[in-house]
């Protein structure tokens, strides 16, 4: 018996065969709903971003391109913007390398404590960003007061808090290709005469390949756009893009706003369509 | 190539015993098969030779080296997967380059020795390929070649053949066979099935249950099987019990009276060959033994027709008729004579199970 996509792949489209056309319109129906529900704010942003009057109402004056020509003149997105590209590359970067060992021992070993440790390198996932955000507020506050190192507000805690949005992503996506991997591969690789950390680097990480990308590209979108964890644990003058936003929507309401987040979305739209050009992220996830 | 010899090897995973006390020599050049049911002990052993796996106690000698701690990649072992197991992102010429990458070979040569391995088994034209857009067969060719354009000591061979159809495998068989004699290969090959075993090995070593039954050519293996598990997985046999009462009388547990070669008196266990029973309309009487039965249940098979007859109420004898020698169709529900000679059963002392 395979358990892989393709088998399941294969049961589902014999399943799909012999739905009957009204089970296929209700799914087809929920699906369209369910994708409008998700673009509809989106779109409405979008469209906001080329408003010409400064109060957003309806319908539009006209249209223009002034809230983007606005946004390198504002210092607080552009540093933001920045600061938050440099926390997301370097969190990424950092947990995946601690990530990806992580995923191996969970896929591979058997341990006592392997199911606990599972699950909490996936709490980040779950635990609601507030929660987050004031547990390592918290917890900085107490080593600072302990050790005397300045750690609250520093760019090293900013660091390490979005490290922790990275690693279950990582672990995840990760255990996930590692699971569905033939063992045997690394096998005939190591008859072949390939040793461990040979088999790893020419076979193993080829083959997850996929999985890694796609916790890269998961964990630098979700460190990219936190917010509510970062409002915590950001010090004075550390601002990032979606803090800077925030602040922004506090004195004015016009469509800058609106502008800035489509820059966003095309962002992390384009780093999706690339990666998929290379993986199919839709095979990981 | 180089001899392989297992001494006393034996594997414990805990309570359960994989293998025990195996010992095997293979010679240079000679083509083993381990056949058993699945859990027997027969890909344990094949791991412990290709070194995944470290035998609880024995020895593995490769040529005149002690293997039986060294890693994998240290053995010089070639390996078929079941699944093939090719790199899925490397073509084809790449895979069977990659035991020689790791030998650092230098690249003119490499580049001629995968043309060779690729040649042996006529992919040449497929390296530049992908695993994935190959037939299974292609795929299975090309990891046989990959496990020998290093030119390993050992082939190890594990259920190489079992994810073709059927057609294909026959060819295959026959086309592994070949290469392995031509290349004089010392080769180890793992299968439950055995006819795969039968016509690719010099020599078969059955095993059930952790333990070699029985090691030897087909020919002694089908002719003289050491116990009945073995008269029962190397060809077919139909099993009656009863004792010897007196040297070469049987007497069945259904009361009936066979004559047979054994001489030990006890309880004893009678193997039939279906296809070495003589089916007729009258008792013959030229036979040793000729015994009426009734057709239960006829199975045409092409060349063969299988017949289940009952010769007692306890007791029924499968036997099979080519069926070019027709004449007389069996049908179900017809009164017949069974015969066969006295050196036609075996006998096995003890009680069967």
């Amino acid at each position: 018996m395979r358990w892989d996509g393709e088998y399941l792949r294969e049961i589902l489209m014999r399943r799909s065969a012999s739905f009957p056309r009204l089970g296929r319109l209700v799914l087809n129906g929920a699906a369209t709903l369910t994708l409008a529900y998700i673009l509809t704010p989106l779109v409405f942003v979008t469209w906001l971003a080329f408003f010409r009057q400064e109060i957003p109402s309806f319908p539009p004056e006209g249209y223009s391109l002034r809230w983007f020509q606005a946004i390198p003149g504002n210092d607080r997105f552009v540093s933001g913007f920045l600061l938050s590209l440099e926390l997301a590359v370097v969190a990424t970067s950092i947990g995946l390398s601690l990530g990806l060992p992580a995923a191996l021992c969970l896929a591979r070993l058997r341990f006592t404590g392997r199911e606990v440790l599972s699950s909490l390198l996936l709490l980040p996932l779950v635990v609601p960003g507030i929660v987050l955000g004031i547990a390592l507020y918290v917890f900085h506050v107490e080593v600072e007061l302990a050790t005397g190192l300045p750690i609250l507000g520093s760019l090293g805690g900013l660091i390490a808090g979005h490290v922790l949005l990275v690693i279950p992503w990582t672990v995840r996506l990760v255990m996930a290709s590692l699971i569905g991997l033939d063992r045997s591969i690394e096998e005939a690789a190591q008859s072949l005469g390939a040793n461990r950390f040979t088999t790893f680097r020419r076979v193993t990480l080829p083959a997850i390949r996929p999985g890694v990308v796609a916790a890269a590209l998961f964990g630098f979108v979700s460190s990219f756009g936190n917010l509510e964890m970062s409002l915590f644990i950001v010090g004075p003058g550390r601002t990032t893009l979606p803090i800077a936003i925030l602040q922004y929507l506090e004195w004015k309401i016009d469509p800058t706003i609106a502008a800035v987040s489509v820059l966003q979305i095309a962002l992390i739209a384009t780093a999706m369509l690339i990666t998929d050009r290379f993986v199919k992220i839709s095979q990981v996830v | 190539m180089a001899r392989l010899e297992i001494d006393r090897v034996s594997k414990h995973y805990g309570d359960v015993i994989a293998v025990r006390d195996l010992t095997l020599d293979v010679a240079d050049g000679e083509f083993v098969v381990l056949l058993g049911p699945s859990g027997c002990g027969k890909t344990t052993t094949l791991r412990i030779v290709a070194g995944f796996a470290v035998p609880t106690s024995g020895v593995v000698r490769l040529g005149d080296r002690d293997v039986t701690r060294l890693p994998p990649w240290k053995r010089n072992a070639g390996l078929v997967f079941q699944s093939y197991a090719l790199f899925p992102h490397l073509s084809v010429a790449r895979n069977v380059a990659f035991g020689l990458e790791m030998r650092k070979v230098e690249a003119s040569q490499m580049q001629r020795r995968v043309a060779d391995a690729l040649r042996l088994v006529r992919l040449e034209h497929l390296s530049e390929r992908l695993p994935r857009q190959l037939s299974g067969g292609q795929q299975q060719r090309v990891a046989l070649a990959r496990a020998l354009a290093f030119y390993p000591d050992v082939l190890l061979l594990d259920e190489p053949l079992s994810n073709l159809d059927a057609k294909l495998r026959a060819e295959v068989r026959v086309e592994i066979r070949e290469l392995q004699r031509r290349l004089g290969l010392t080769t180890v090959m793992v299968t439950h099935d055995q006819e795969e075993a039968l016509t690719m090995a010099d020599r078969l070593v059955v095993m059930n249950d952790g333990a070699v039954r029985q090691v030897g050519t087909q020919k002694e293996l089908y002719e003289r099987p050491s116990d009945r598990f073995v008269a029962g997985f190397v060809g077919r046999s139909t099993f009656i019990e009863g004792e010897i009462e007196a040297p070469g009388r049987f007497r069945s547990a259904g009361g009936l009276a066979i004559v047979c070669k054994e001489a030990t008196a006890g309880p004893a266990t009678l193997a039939l060959r279906p296809e070495r029973i003589v089916f007729t309309p009258e008792r013959l009487a030229s036979m040793d033994n000729s015994l009426p039965g009734v057709v239960e249940f006829v199975s045409y098979l092409g060349a063969t027709i299988d017949m289940h007859v009952r010769i007692s109420p306890n007791e029924r004898v499968i036997v099979q008729v080519s069926n070019r020698e027709s004449g007389l169709v069996p049908t179900v529900g017809g009164r017949v004579f069974v015969a066969w000679p006295a050196e036609g059963s075996i006998v096995f002392a003890g009680a069967g199970n």
